[in-house]
């Protein structure tokens, strides 16, 4: 009997074991690949070059040391998969349980902000810009896309359409365009028209398409940010074409004692930024847990039941809509002005897919995840780009991209840092209960 | 109040608060409401009861502006006594009018808790907006303050203040049938809808329901229209009762009355002749659920 029951045990072992081992080959497999596909391209000259530089070569070694720890990672949740989601649980909970008193969040808040402050101080001109083009804008982004994908579920495709919009009004006002406005202002007060002309743009696309559900949505914000590119294209009288705008002045400010002009150094854009970025994560923060942040919650959850509870469905759309095209909408002010050059190829859909990107990596409905996976995943690329192990080139960004989102939506659908009624939905889902389709799937039966 | 009762018609004379006139509603070939006229007193309880299909959360569905019926009209008199059309309007203006429902098959906002739940329904009266929120100003914060005190009040009224801050999907089902009713209370209806409220409860809920329900029309003198298969609950509560069977109106009256109705007892049980019913129901497809 015993024995019987040893042999029993020593089978299941082994089944497991082998599981184990082929999930290794799995993960190797698909580290490899990883390797192929991001190495260097062949040329004509040597056509295998690309196979035999990206295969026998160290870097294949720290893509075969990734695959190694993922499957241990994999592995490691099999085993202990509970053991380790508690302890996760309470490293994820640990800010909330240490910082129960207002004081010490405020206190955590304002250190972070210092940091953010004394931080571009002390690194080199290629990181500050950095710092501003690749991180901020983005950051600021996100913050902008997370109330509409994440607050009010709307899921929307076409998101660097109004930071385009931004930009080409801030070009307008300035007078950098081929047609010149009624008065030319200076770019620094072209930051409420582009914030309008943006908002503006977001309820004219808003108000006949938000009264779609789901995937319509997503179908309609994609085609209205091509459309939004090709425009910027073809309509060359007004829009510079195909080669863009030059010359769109950089913000400056002359008001009674007040006189400042930003130039080319990238810090005070960067400080211009970071006070953007603060006023819209206070403001944000308030509104998610306001009423209206609970309309949107509603929503999200159950359409049907938010509208028979006496809440205006196609407005609160409308409105995170505005808001999050408006945020766009200041971010293409900023940066078109810095650059003082924009181009129709700077707005490609893959930037929506990207900034979308962030908002998932960081956690749906997080502020703090918005910016953390902003801010973490695009400085991640600049990162490898200085460890020449990895071999990174920038044609493989989303290739990176991709397989971090995989990965991430198998161990941490929730993202980053999720805000607690995302994962809250997100758990509810996997016990069958209400749709977590993060994307407002919410049904249309009515029982 | 003195009404006078026309069971054929299934209407009464007084002060009225909602009034169906001749509606029919249809899917296609399929009926689900035909010529259907009934109307409800103020401070009613009253109770439409049918077979699965006769079209009773259809009727609810036109009475909260979620379907447009093709045909008829649909009069609501507010407190003022104008009327006010309820075919054609958005389902959150006809609450705003007044009438707030549940639903069949509960819908709560699952990952928000009780407290949260019962303030979506209280903040829809209110008047925040998005700037307002987001400068957090003086009259937000006063709002807030008197949306939280109301919402507790709501959750003592249906006996879950103990259960405020669990989340609405952790809570056991009588328990989420009460809080649907509070969130529902929240949206301050003249009248209420509910819709097959003791689906899946058991006895001791079943009696903590009737109670609610009875202290809503009492205590806060809302007027309830039920649909209930329980015959036990719908005879204890309603003041008079209407059968729906095929979407039409089949019969009306006090529960003695009805319960000894003919049509009423052939179309619960069949005609001799034709025992399974069941399967000439019409798609009905809300009562099904598989619209």
């Amino acid at each position: 009997m015993s024995a019987f029951a040893a042999t029993a045990v020593s089978r299941v072992r082994s089944a497991r074991q082998n599981v184990e081992i082929r999930r290794l080959f799995a993960c190797v497999f698909g580290m490899l690949v990883l390797a192929l596909m991001t190495g260097p391209s062949g040329s004509n000259s040597a056509p295998v070059s690309g196979f035999t530089g990206s295969l026998f070569h160290p870097r294949v070694l720290a893509f075969l040391a990734l695959g190694v720890g993922l499957w241990a990672v994999i592995t490691a949740q099999h085993r202990w998969g509970e053991a380790i989601k508690r302890t996760s649980n309470n490293v994820m909970t640990l800010p909330r349980r240490v910082m129960p008193d207002r004081r010490v969040r405020l206190f955590v808040y304002a250190a972070a902000l210092a940091i953010a402050i004394i931080l571009p101080l002390h690194v080199n001109a290629f990181w500050q810009d950095v710092l501003v083009d690749q991180i901020g804008i983005y950051v600021l982004l996100a913050i902008g896309l997370n109330v509409v994908v994440g607050y009010a579920g709307l899921l929307d495709l076409g998101y660097i359409a109004f930071y385009a919009i931004g930009a080409y009004s801030t070009a307008y006002w300035t007078g950098a365009l081929p047609v010149h406005p009624p008065m030319v202002v200076n770019a620094f007060w072209a930051i409420p028209f582009a914030i309008a002309t943006a908002m503006l743009a977001g309820v004219l696309i808003g108000a006949p398409t938000l009264r779609l559900r789901g995937d319509y949505l997503a179908i309609v914000t994609l085609g209205f940010g091509e459309i939004i590119q090709i425009v910027a294209t073809n309509l060359q009288g007004v829009t510079g074409g195909a080669q863009g705008v030059i010359g769109i002045p950089h913000p400056s400010v002359n008001l009674l004692h007040i006189h400042y002009s930003w130039l080319i150094d990238p810090l005070p854009y960067y400080y211009l930024l970071l006070a953007f970025v603060v006023l819209a994560l206070i403001a944000y923060s308030f509104l998610e847990h306001s009423r209206v942040g609970r309309a949107w919650t509603a929503i999200r959850e159950d359409e049907v039941a938010a509208e028979s509870t006496g809440i205006n469905v196609l407005k609160y759309k409308i409105l995170a809509f505005a808001i999050g095209a408006s945020t766009s909408g200041f971010a293409g002010m900023l940066e078109s002005s810095k650059i003082s050059f924009i181009e129709p190829g700077d707005f490609t859909v893959q930037l929506s897919i990207l900034i979308l990107v962030l908002v998932i990596f960081g956690g749906m409905g997080s502020l703090l995840g918005a910016v953390l996976g902003a801010a973490v995943l695009q400085w991640f690329p600049w990162y490898l780009r200085e460890h020449p192990l990895f071999g990174f080139q920038d044609q493989d960004l989303f290739i990176y991209l991709g397989a971090i989102l995989v990965i991430m939506m198998i161990f941490r659908p929730e993202g980053m840092i999720p805000s607690r009624r995302r994962k809250r939905e997100i758990g509810l889902a996997e016990h069958g209960v209400g749709t977590a389709d993060a994307m407002s799937g919410s049904s249309s039966e009515i029982s | 109040m003195t009404t006078t009762v026309d069971t054929t018609a299934a209407t009464v004379s007084g002060d009225i608060i909602v009034d169906v006139d001749n509606v029919s509603l249809s899917f296609g070939g399929v009926k689900s409401l035909v010529e259907v006229t009934l109307n409800q007193a103020r401070g009613e309880l009253l109770s439409v009861i049918g077979p699965n299909g006769a079209g009773k959360t259809c009727l609810f569905n036109c009475l909260t502006g979620v379907y447009h019926p093709q045909a008829g009209s649909i009069n609501f008199y507010a407190n003022e006594g104008r009327a006010t059309q309820i075919v054609g309007r958005k389902p959150h203006r006809v609450n705003r009018l007044g009438i707030a429902r549940t639903f069949q098959t509960s819908r709560l906002f699952n990952a928000l808790t009780a407290f949260e739940n019962v303030k979506i329904g209280v903040e829809s009266r209110q008047h925040t907006g998005p700037v307002g929120a987001m400068l957090r100003l003086p009259r937000t914060r006063k709002e807030e303050r008197e949306g939280d005190a109301r919402a507790a009040r709501l959750l003592d009224f249906v006996g879950l203040r103990s259960r405020a801050n669990e989340l609405a999907s952790a809570l056991p089902y009588g328990a989420r049938r009460r809080l649907e009713i509070a969130r529902a209370l929240g949206t301050s209806p003249q009248l209420l809808l509910l819709d097959e409220p003791a689906a899946g409860t058991n006895p001791a809920e079943k009696i903590e329901l009737a109670t609610l329900i009875r202290r809503v029309n009492n205590e806060l003198g809302v007027t309830v229209l039920l649909i209930e298969h329980d015959m036990g609950l719908v005879m204890s509560l309603a003041e008079r009762i209407i059968v729906l069977n095929f979407g039409r109106v089949i019969a009306s009256g006090t529960p003695s009355e009805v319960q000894h109705n003919p049509d009423v007892i052939e179309a619960y049980l069949g005609a001799p002749a034709d025992e399974e019913d069941d399967h000439h129901v019409p798609p009905d497809a809300p009562d099904d659920g598989a619209e």
